[in-house]
């Protein structure tokens, strides 16, 4: 285009009409860009009209600069709207190109995982807590008289024999891997004030060998309360209040009259559940009684005073109806998507 | 205790219909445990067939065979399988004539196995059922031959139903007894039970029969020198003699089937009387050869040097604590164990002396546990027998002898009995109620404790209860308050939650223990639960840093006699764990374990010489003396990790699990305790020399190792089936968490900006990079907020030997902003400290 010599009508219609057009023309920010440079700026028809004003007699110089500003004014409104438009468009097919499969996102940490028997130890110990009790432990290896003398088992009672017990050598040291977690209950009777009410969640020992329903190493919970004035009905009450805590209002408690020398009178705990493994069924789970007198005696506890009760559940049975495991093997081989299904809770 | 329900309902009334779960229930109500149900599996028809004629038959493969034609039902009638009255059957049996009875088991029968029956092609014959052995109905071991009626003395109609003939239509119903009551190993005890639990009515066999006052006196004597725990051997001793005893005579069937549904192979007559005796009162019997004692019987203690060939032909070496029945001849039997041989019943047997006494229960389970005989009659007498029921249970055998072997009660007997008076016990009224926490009326205490065959006598302050005989287990008004509350029923008891005084919830441990695992699960790492026993040479390996030997636990009676040790380090378990994983095709692993170790320290002799008594508290001293003689056993978590930490996925390569993640999982723990744990290049045996952490934490006596992190051996993990690199952690938490709990004294957040600068130091390359960074964030001082090391260069512009290490600094003060020229100022001078410690230099 040949540079203009005066501001007329059709001269500025003409660089205005071309603006617009090229404008119009523009698809993406790079284009609009050129089309800025050359209608809009400094070497543009409308700059360089512009620069005619000068020249413009006076009497004209209103008329040719609204002529001008009004040019002008409609290709920045243009270019404007234009400019919008490409950037959000463009905005938009950046947005479009950023899409990912959301279901292959690579994971920069694995999967890790309790096991469900410590995590289950952990929720009973916790329903206990709830109700202020506390928690007490004591050694694996344990001293005979802790694991059997002073819970009632006379050295040569038929009862000691039944526990298949791992002795430590030499035997005449009198040591063992503890068969319950009772010795628990002596050592929280000896080392804590009375009124004494504690859990003791561990691992135990008994030589049986491995197999689908039976492993030398597993788990208990025993819970022991020594007060003034407890009586059975006080151990019924707590195990009633614990199943309903555990396994949900559904749970049923039952006692059936059973024998352990460490408690007297004593009751096989049975549990009712509708869900569980078989579906509602009564099923076995653990032992129960009020502290026999003598128990009471090895802690120096006069039981014309003080009376108490304890129990004792199985973990790994819990599992087993609870999340119906069927196969010990699964709980103690360390197989790592045993514990995988879990995850963090149980 | 199997019980028959033929023999239970002789005792007890049965209701027609009862089923044998229905008499487990009942049990079960009064703590007698189900265990299974036992039958003779086989339905029928099987009958009584008369052999007619049979024709041997040579076969090929040199046997011989019998084609028999049998008479199974009258003639013109059909068989019981709607066959023909004559079946011909084949029979590879000889033991049998023309005109035998036999069981013959017809087509559509089932025997034990199961086994049906059904018309079958052998021999060239097509055998119409099967002439059955003792063996194959379920009724006995024996199977030279079949089954001959005559040899147990039947002779029945053809074609009579033999199921019921032979009393195989019978059950027995399994229980579990638990120590305390042995009355319950007897046919009389459970029915005694069976009514507490139904109210059925219970008739006692003991009262059926009474001793005959006897009129030559056997010399008895009871001589126990050496008493155990003060108690003498035997209590009571009564002997009976029987004579004329028919020794050819067969076992009647219904005795050989409740004995085999009992659990006991019939013998022979004599034999089978004692054990059903046995089974049926409770009472061990042990029966001579009347012919072979040499004179009178004397119980005493065995002496040094002493032996007895037993029934089992095993010559026993005799204790000075066995309890011996001897005569003239010396040594007879091990009292309430196992008879001797000499003196054995045998198949020519005639005059029998039978013995039916009470031993000591500790004596009795002290020669069984020694000479590892435990036997129906030693589980009897440790559990207690009815001292009043010997009398009956010998009259008892000497009627069964008398009534099926022909025999004649004879005058000669014995009756020894020194049974102490049993004391009555003191039932204070209110008593039960109080410690079950259910009001009983004194109605319901008095006909309760009756009912168990207690006497009462009232007195001011409550009862005099003496217990039965057959109850040994009453000792006190505990045991009483159970008797009561199992008859009354146990579902009375109501449920009342006891309030627990304010606890104090989680020790600051327990809560630990439980963050530490949660952190290392919520970072990746599996728990598992390996079983803590080793082998001597595993613990050796990872039990200490260094040394050939560290002190260790032994199991006197391990399962595994490969790993009869306890671990004294988490880690061989989790290494075996890993194997076993990798073996299922799941390679990347990172597992970790919380348990205890077991570190008994050298020199120490652990446990106790004397065990004190129970039901007496400790002295203090004693007390300590059992917990000093306790080896320690500290928590410890290990970590093991091999494969990949990370796998490959679109745009995200392979991360292999290295030195570096056992140490991530170090911090993890630290984290999750809250006590910092710091790390320096260490060594273990066990471990790659060049990539082993040592671990400390700080203590008041200083930094305390706590344990390791690195990588194995590359020679241990290919020994441990793993790949070349597994990387491995051990911390002791019981001394972590020692350091736990401090409260934190809070640092103010400073808000002014921060100036960060980089800093690249050239020093040797053996200097550890942390303790540069300790040193930098020494000397550039306290406007130094934050140092990280960001890079590790070797190479071109560094010389061989030396690396340059890049930190990422921040300054920052509290008050105001930093110019560049105080922060410059601030890195000089750690630069300086680092050039005067390592001999560092600003890189170019």
């Amino acid at each position: 285009m040949s540079d203009p010599t005066e501001i007329s009508e059709p001269v500025v219609s003409a660089a205005v009409d071309a603006a617009l057009a090229a404008i119009a023309a523009a698809n993406d920010s790079a284009a609009l860009k050129t089309v800025r440079a050359e209608h809009t700026g400094e070497a543009s028809p409308l700059a360089r009209l512009n620069a005619l004003m000068r020249s413009v007699p006076g009497d004209q110089k209103a008329a040719a600069g609204k002529l001008l500003g009004q040019a002008r004014g409609a290709v920045a409104q243009a270019f404007a709207a234009r400019e919008a438009a490409i950037t959000e468009a463009e905005a938009t097919a950046q947005l479009a190109a950023e899409t990912v499969d959301v279901t292959a996102a690579a994971c920069t940490w694995r999967p890790g995982a309790r096991h469900p028997l410590t995590l289950l130890q952990e929720r009973v110990a916790d329903v206990f807590v709830g109700m202020g009790w506390e928690v007490a432990e004591g050694p694996e290896l344990e001293s005979e008289w802790f694991n059997f003398d002073a819970l009632n088992f006379d050295e040569d009672h038929p009862a000691r024999a039944m526990q298949d017990t791992f002795f430590i050598d030499p035997p005449d040291a009198h040591l063992v891997l503890r068969t319950h977690t009772s010795p628990v209950q002596l050592r929280a009777l000896l080392s804590r004030e009375l009124p004494v009410y504690v859990v003791a969640p561990g691992r135990v020992f008994r030589t049986d060998e491995l197999d689908s329903t039976h492993t030398p190493v597993f788990h208990q919970i025993e819970g022991i309360a020594v007060d003034k004035g407890l009586t059975m009905a006080h151990l019924r009450g707590t195990l009633d209040h614990f199943v309903k805590a555990m396994f949900g209002p559904e749970a049923k408690v039952r006692l059936r009259p059973n024998y352990f020398p460490f408690t007297e009178p004593s009751a096989e705990l049975d549990l009712w559940h509708p869900t569980f493994k078989d579906g509602a069924r009564w099923i076995e789970w653990g032992g129960c009684g009020m502290v026999n007198a003598n128990v009471l005696r090895s802690a120096g506890i006069d039981p014309e005073v003080y009376s108490g009760f304890a129990f004792g559940v199985g973990v790994e049975r819990a599992l087993m109806f609870r999340n119906d495991v069927k196969d010990m093997h699964d709980m103690v081989e360390g197989d790592v998507r045993f514990s995988q299904q879990y995850g963090m809770t149980v | 205790m199997r019980v028959p329900l033929s023999w239970l309902g002789e005792f007890v009334d049965l209701a027609p219909g009862t089923t044998p779960e229905d008499v487990h229930a009942a049990l079960v109500s009064v703590g007698l445990e189900e265990e299974e149900i036992h039958r003779f599996e086989l339905t029928g028809p099987i009958v009584v067939g008369q052999v007619l004629e049979f024709v041997g038959e040579e076969q090929t493969n040199g046997k011989t065979i019998n084609w028999c034609q049998v008479r199974v039902a009258a003639d013109g009638e059909l068989a019981a399988d709607g066959g023909p009255a004559v079946h011909g059957i084949v029979c590879g049996a000889h033991n049998f004539v023309v005109g035998d009875k036999v069981v013959v088991t017809l087509p559509g029968a089932v025997l034990p196995g199961p086994f049906p029956i059904a018309p079958r092609k052998t021999y060239g014959h097509v055998s119409d059922g099967m002439i059955a052995s003792a063996r194959e109905l379920g009724l006995g071991d024996e199977h030279d031959g079949i089954l001959v009626l005559g040899s147990l003395g039947l002779d029945p109609v053809i074609g009579t139903d033999a199921i019921s003939l032979l009393g195989l239509d019978d059950t027995a119903v399994e229980i579990n007894v638990t120590p305390d009551r042995g009355y319950a190993f007897s046919i009389r005890g459970v029915a005694r039970e069976y009514a507490h639990a139904t109210g059925a009515a219970f008739r006692d066999p003991a009262l059926a029969l009474t001793a005959d006052a006897s009129t030559v006196a056997f010399p008895v004597t009871v001589d126990d020198r050496n008493p155990i725990r003060g108690r003498v051997g035997a209590s009571v001793f009564v002997t009976r003699a029987v004579r004329g005893v028919d020794p050819t005579r067969p076992s009647p069937a219904w005795l050989i089937a409740r004995l085999k549904l009992a659990g006991i192979r019939s013998i022979s007559l004599i034999v089978d009387v004692t054990n059903y005796v046995m089974i049926e009162l409770g009472q061990p019997i042990h029966g001579y050869d009347l012919d072979k004692l040499a004179g009178g019987i004397t119980v005493r203690r065995a002496e040094p040097g002493e032996t007895l060939v037993t029934l089992d032909d095993m010559t026993r070496a005799l204790n000075g604590e066995d309890l011996l029945i001897t005569d003239e001849s010396g040594p007879i039997g091990l009292a309430g164990v196992m008879g001797g041989q000499s003196t054995e019943i045998g198949f020519e047997t005639t005059n029998v002396l039978i013995e039916a006494a009470n031993f000591d229960p500790v004596s009795i389970a002290r020669t069984a546990r020694r000479h590892k005989l435990p036997s129906e009659a030693s589980r009897r007498f440790e559990r207690g027998v009815d001292p009043s029921v010997a009398v009956v249970a010998a009259a008892r055998v000497v009627q069964l002898l008398v009534e099926l072997a022909g025999g004649e009660a004879d005058g000669l007997g014995s009756l020894h009995d020194a049974t102490p008076e049993a004391q009555p016990i003191a039932l204070p009224i209110g008593f039960i109620s109080g410690l079950i926490g259910l009001e009983y009326t004194p109605g319901e205490v008095r006909s309760s404790l009756a009912e168990i065959g207690a006497s009462l006598e009232e007195t001011e302050t409550g009862l005099n209860v003496t217990a039965p005989s057959w109850r040994p287990d009453l000792t006190d008004k505990w045991t009483l308050a159970e008797e009561v509350a199992r008859i009354v029923g146990y579902d009375r008891i109501p449920s009342v939650l006891p309030v627990a005084p304010p606890g104090r919830g989680l020790t600051h441990a327990q809560a630990l223990r439980r963050q530490v695992a949660h952190t290392l699960a919520a970072t990746g790492h599996t728990e598992v639960l390996a079983y803590p026993f080793v082998s001597e040479q595993s613990n050796n390996l990872f039990g200490l840093p260094a040394g050939p030997t560290v002190p260790q636990i032994k199991v006197a009676n391990p399962l595994d006699g490969e790993a009869p040790f306890l671990r004294t380090s988490i880690l061989p378990g989790l290494l075996h764990i890993a194997h076993r994983n990798r073996s299922r095709g799941l390679v990347d692993l990172a597992v970790f374990e919380l348990g205890l170790v077991f570190r008994p320290v050298a020199g120490i002799r652990y446990g106790s010489a004397v065990v004190p008594p129970g039901a007496v508290r400790p002295s203090a001293q004693l007390e300590a003396e059992l917990n000093a003689g306790i080896p320690p056993q500290p928590l410890s978590v290990a970590v093991v990790l091999t494969g990949s930490v990370v796998r490959p996925q679109p745009g995200q390569p392979a991360v292999a699990a290295n030195w570096q993640h056992a140490l991530a999982a170090v911090r993890q723990v630290a984290l999750g305790a809250g006590v910092e744990i710091t790390v320096r290049q260490g060594s273990h045996q066990a471990m790659h020399p060049g990539r082993t952490a040592e671990l400390f934490v700080t203590t008041d006596a200083g930094a305390t190792s706590v344990g390791y992190a690195g990588e194995l051996l590359p020679s241990i993990a290919r020994g441990a089936d793993l790949p070349a690199v597994v990387a491995v952690a051990e911390i002791d938490l019981t001394a972590v968490f020692a350091q736990a709990g401090a409260e934190l004294r809070a640092t103010p957040i400073a808000t002014m900006p921060a100036a960060t600068q980089d800093l690249s130091l050239v020093l040797d390359a053996g200097v550890p990079a942390g303790d540069v960074l300790r040193t930098l964030l020494e000397g550039c001082g306290p406007l130094l907020d934050h140092a990280e090391l960001v890079d590790d260069y070797r190479g071109t512009g560094v010389l061989p030997g030396r690396k340059s290490l890049t930190f990422a600094l921040r300054f920052r003060a509290a008050d105001r902003t930093l110019t560049a020229a105080e922060a410059s100022d601030a890195k000089l001078a750690g630069v300086a400290v680092a050039a005067a410690r390592f001999g560092a230099t600003l890189r170019e």
